[in-house]
C-alpha cells in the first residue's frame, strides 16, 4: 500500500440507464456505493480503472473517486460523490428511492 | 405559431432516424462513447450526475396547447412526471433512459418540436422576449425574425463546428426582457430617425467565467440586412475565435481581444461580400413566416368581472398586481404563471400543471403559451374578463403564486442536484430563500428584487445580472456561496459586483436575510426598489450588513 495514496473507488454511469454505478471487487457493477471495491493501492487503482474503461458497451465515463471506509463499506468523501450516491436534494428521486442491484 | 412545412418535417424526421441508429450502434458497441458523445450532444442529450438529461428547444419560448400537452406526455411516459424550464427557453427532462430517447424525439416531432442544437458548439436555441406579440411597448413581434434565424442556423454547414457555443436573443421592444446584452448576438428592435423599425445589434455579451456586457456593433440595422449581417458576424467569429483554449473561445473574448472596431471592420467587409448573395429569397421566406405569426383575433367585451374580482377577492388582487403585464390591447392582459411556488424548485412543472396550463391557453388564451428565461410560463393573450376564472384554475394546481418580479421569483440553475458541471447546489438555496421570506411575510413589502443563483462559474442561473446574485462554488470540498450585488439584465445591463468572502451553505440564507432587511432600513421609501437603493448608496452599506463581524474587527 502506498502511504500517500488516498483510497479510491471506481465509479461510472450505466450506459443505457445513466444511473451511477460502482465497480465491485468481483468485477461486477453495483448501484450502491457501499458495494464498491475499496482500493488502497495506486497500481491497483489504475488496473481497475482500465478494466472499467474497457467496458464501453456497459458503462460511461469511468473515473476514480476518493472514498473512506464507513460502517457499511466504502463511503464518499466529497459532497459531489455523496449526492451521486443518493440522488438530488429537491425530490426523493434516484438512488434514495430505488436501492436495487444492476 | 409557425407550422412546419414539408422540408422542416422531413429534416427533423431524418435527423431522428439517424439518431435512432446512432443509439443502436452505441448500445451494441459499434460506437465508442468518444464517437457517440458529439452525436448525442447535437441532439440535446447530456449525461448528468444521476442520469441522462434531454434538453428540448422551445424556439423563442413559444408553445401552443398541443405542444405543452406533449411535453407533459413525455414527462409521464419517459421521465418522472415533471420537466424543468430553463433560463434559455428550453425544457429539460432529468431522467430519460438512453434507449428511450429516440422515441421521445419522435414524440416531439409529432408536435413539431426537437432537441437539435440545444448543445454543442453550434448556434443554440434562438430566444426572444417572452411577451412577444403581446406587450404594449413592442415595436414589432420579434418571433418571425427568431424563426428565420432558427431555420438559417439549423444544420448551417458553415457553423456546425464553431469555436464554442453561440447564443442569439431577439427583442421586439426597446424594453429588454430577453437579456440581449448577455448574448453572443443580441438583437433589440429600435426605430431610426425616419421611424422605420430595425435592430440594434449587440455582440460579445455573455456571463460565465468572464462576464461581459455586450457591445453595440451597429446602432441601426435595417431588417432586410439582418440575416446576412448575422451570418457575417458568425463567419468572422468562426475564423477569428480561439480554439486553443475553451475558456477563451466565446465571441465575447474574441471581441475583447481584437477590439470592437476591428470586429466591426471585419464584419462589414464580410457583410459587403456576402450581402449580394442574399438575393431576397430570405425576405420572401420571412414574409411567409410572418403570416404564421399574425396576431390572434382579439375579442372585445366588458371587463367588469375583472374589476369586481379585484374588489372582492384580496388574493386575486394581490396576484393580479404582480402577475399581470400591460397588453397592447387594453381589454387584454399578459398573465405570467409563476413556476416558483414558495419552497418548490424554480422552473419545475408537473405534467398535471402543464396540462392545466395547456387547457387554460386553449380555453382563454388564443391557444398560446410562452416560456420565459426567468423560468415562468406566460399566457400572452388573455381577455380581462377571464382572469378570475384563470386564477381559480391555477390555484387548484399550485400555480397561483403572486410573486412575479419579487424576491421568491428566483432564477436557479439545476446546480449540483443534477448538473455534472456544477460545483455546488442551487435549488435548495432558492427553495430556502423563498420559504424564509414567505414566512417573514415581507415579500410584497420588499417589492421588485431579482435573485439569481448559479451552481457554478458557467452562470446558467444568470447570477451576474441578478440584483442579488449567488454563485455556488466548491471551496476545499465544501459548498461555498459568493454574493454579487447590483447586476441588471435589462437594457441597462450591468454585471454585479462581488460583495466579499463567500458564505457556507448554512450561512447563505441568513446572509441574504440580513442584506434584504438592511435594504428595507436604507431605502428612501417603499417606492425605491433594491437596485435603485444600491445604485444610490453604492456597495458600502450593503457590505456592512453582510459582514458585521468585519466591521467590528476594523473598528477594534
Amino acid at each position: 500500500m502506498s502511504q500517500n495514496f488516498a483510497p479510491k473507488i471506481v465509479t461510472a454511469n450505466h450506459l443505457v440507464e445513466g444511473d451511477v454505478i460502482y465497480l465491485t471487487e468481483n468485477g461486477d457493477w453495483s448501484r450502491n456505493h457501499s458495494d464498491a471495491e475499496f482500493i488502497t493501492d495506486e497500481a491497483r487503482a489504475a488496473i481497475r480503472l482500465g478494466f472499467a474503461e474497457a467496458q464501453q458497451e456497459r458503462v460511461v465515463g469511468a473515473y476514480l473517486a476518493d472514498a473512506k471506509l464507513g460502517p457499511n463499506g466504502p463511503a464518499p468523501i466529497h459532497f459531489r460523490e455523496d449526492f451521486r450516491s443518493r440522488g438530488p436534494s429537491n425530490y426523493q428521486h434516484g438512488k434514495q428511492s430505488e436501492q436495487t442491484n444492476v | 405559431m409557425y407550422k412546419y412545412n414539408d422540408f422542416d418535417e422531413a429534416f427533423v424526421r431524418s435527423r431522428n432516424a439517424q439518431f435512432r441508429l446512432q443509439v443502436e450502434r452505441r448500445v451494441d458497441g459499434s460506437l465508442t462513447e468518444d464517437e457517440f458523445k458529439p452525436l448525442r450532444l447535437m441532439n440535446g442529450l447530456y449525461l448528468q450526475l444521476h442520469a441522462y438529461m434531454l434538453r428540448v428547444a422551445i424556439p423563442y419560448g413559444t408553445l401552443d396547447s398541443a405542444k405543452m400537452r406533449q411535453l407533459a406526455y413525455l414527462a409521464d411516459r419517459w421521465d418522472k412526471g415533471y420537466g424543468h424550464f430553463t433560463t434559455r427557453q428550453n425544457i429539460q427532462y432529468n431522467w430519460p433512459k438512453l434507449s428511450d430517447v429516440p422515441d421521445m424525439l419522435d414524440a416531439l416531432a409529432d408536435v413539431e418540436m426537437h432537441a437539435i442544437q440545444t448543445s454543442g458548439n453550434t448556434i443554440r436555441n434562438v430566444t426572444a422576449d417572452h411577451f412577444a406579440g403581446a406587450s404594449a411597448d413592442e415595436i414589432e413581434d420579434p418571433r418571425p425574425i427568431a424563426e428565420l434565424l432558427r431555420q438559417w442556423s439549423t444544420d448551417h454547414p458553415e457553423f456546425q463546428f464553431l469555436p464554442r457555443k453561440f447564443k442569439i436573443a431577439v427583442s421586439g421592444s426597446p424594453t429588454d426582457r430577453a437579456v440581449t446584452r448577455a448574448h453572443d448576438i443580441g438583437l433589440r428592435m429600435v426605430r431610426n430617425e425616419a421611424g422605420e423599425p430595425g435592430f440594434e445589434v449587440i455582440v460579445g455579451g455573455g456571463l460565465g467565467r468572464t462576464p461581459m456586457v455586450g457591445k453595440v456593433l451597429r446602432e441601426f440595422l435595417p431588417k432586410a440586412d439582418l440575416l446576412p449581417y448575422c451570418e457575417a458576424i458568425v463567419s468572422v467569429y468562426n475564423l477569428l475565435g480561439r480554439r486553443d483554449n475553451k475558456y477563451k473561445a466565446r465571441i465575447k473574448i474574441t471581441v475583447h481581444e481584437n477590439g470592437l472596431d476591428k470586429i466591426r471592420e471585419l464584419v462589414d467587409a464580410r457583410f459587403t461580400q456576402i450581402r449580394p448573395e442574399f438575393s431576397g429569397v430570405d425576405q420572401e421566406h420571412l414574409a411567409e413566416i410572418e403570416r404564421h405569426f399574425a396576431a390572434p383575433e382579439f375579442v372585445s367585451g366588458p371587463t367588469a368581472q375583472y374589476q369586481t374580482a379585484r374588489d372582492t377577492n384580496p388574493a386575486f388582487r394581490s396576484w393580479s398586481d404582480t402577475n399581470l403585464s400591460a397588453h397592447k390591447n387594453p381589454d387584454y392582459a399578459i398573465v405570467t404563471i409563476s413556476i416558483k411556488a414558495h419552497g418548490q424548485t424554480p422552473g419545475d412543472a408537473t405534467s398535471d400543471q402543464m396540462r392545466v396550463m395547456a387547457d387554460l391557453a386553449e380555453q382563454y388564451g388564443h391557444n398560446e403559451l410562452r416560456i420565459s428565461h426567468e423560468q415562468n410560463v406566460i399566457l400572452p393573450h388573455v381577455h380581462k374578463k377571464d382572469l378570475p376564472a384563470i386564477y381559480a384554475s391555477l390555484k387548484e394546481v399550485g400555480l397561483a403564486t403572486a410573486n412575479i418580479g419579487l424576491i421568491s421569483d428566483i432564477i436557479a440553475c439545476p446546480g449540483m442536484d443534477y448538473c455534472a458541471l456544477a460545483t455546488a447546489r442551487s435549488i435548495p438555496v432558492a427553495q430556502q430563500i423563498a420559504t424564509r421570506f414567505d414566512e417573514l411575510k415581507l415579500e410584497h413589502d420588499i417589492g421588485e428584487l431579482k435573485i439569481k443563483i448559479s451552481g457554478c462559474i458557467n452562470a446558467c442561473g444568470h447570477h451576474h445580472v441578478g440584483h442579488i446574485g449567488i454563485l455556488g462554488l466548491d471551496r476545499a470540498g465544501v459548498e461555498n456561496y459568493q454574493i454579487t450585488l447590483g447586476g441588471d439584465g435589462t437594457e441597462n445591463a450591468a454585471i454585479g459586483e462581488r460583495a466579499g468572502p463567500g458564505f457556507a451553505y448554512d450561512e447563505i440564507v441568513p446572509a441574504i436575510e440580513r442584506l434584504v432587511l438592511g435594504y428595507l432600513d436604507m431605502r428612501l421609501d417603499a417606492e425605491e426598489p433594491f437596485l435603485q437603493t444600491y445604485k444610490r448608496l453604492g456597495a458600502g452599506p450593503f457590505k456592512a450588513v453582510l459582514y458585521p463581524e468585519a466591521i467590528k474587527k476594523n473598528a477594534a
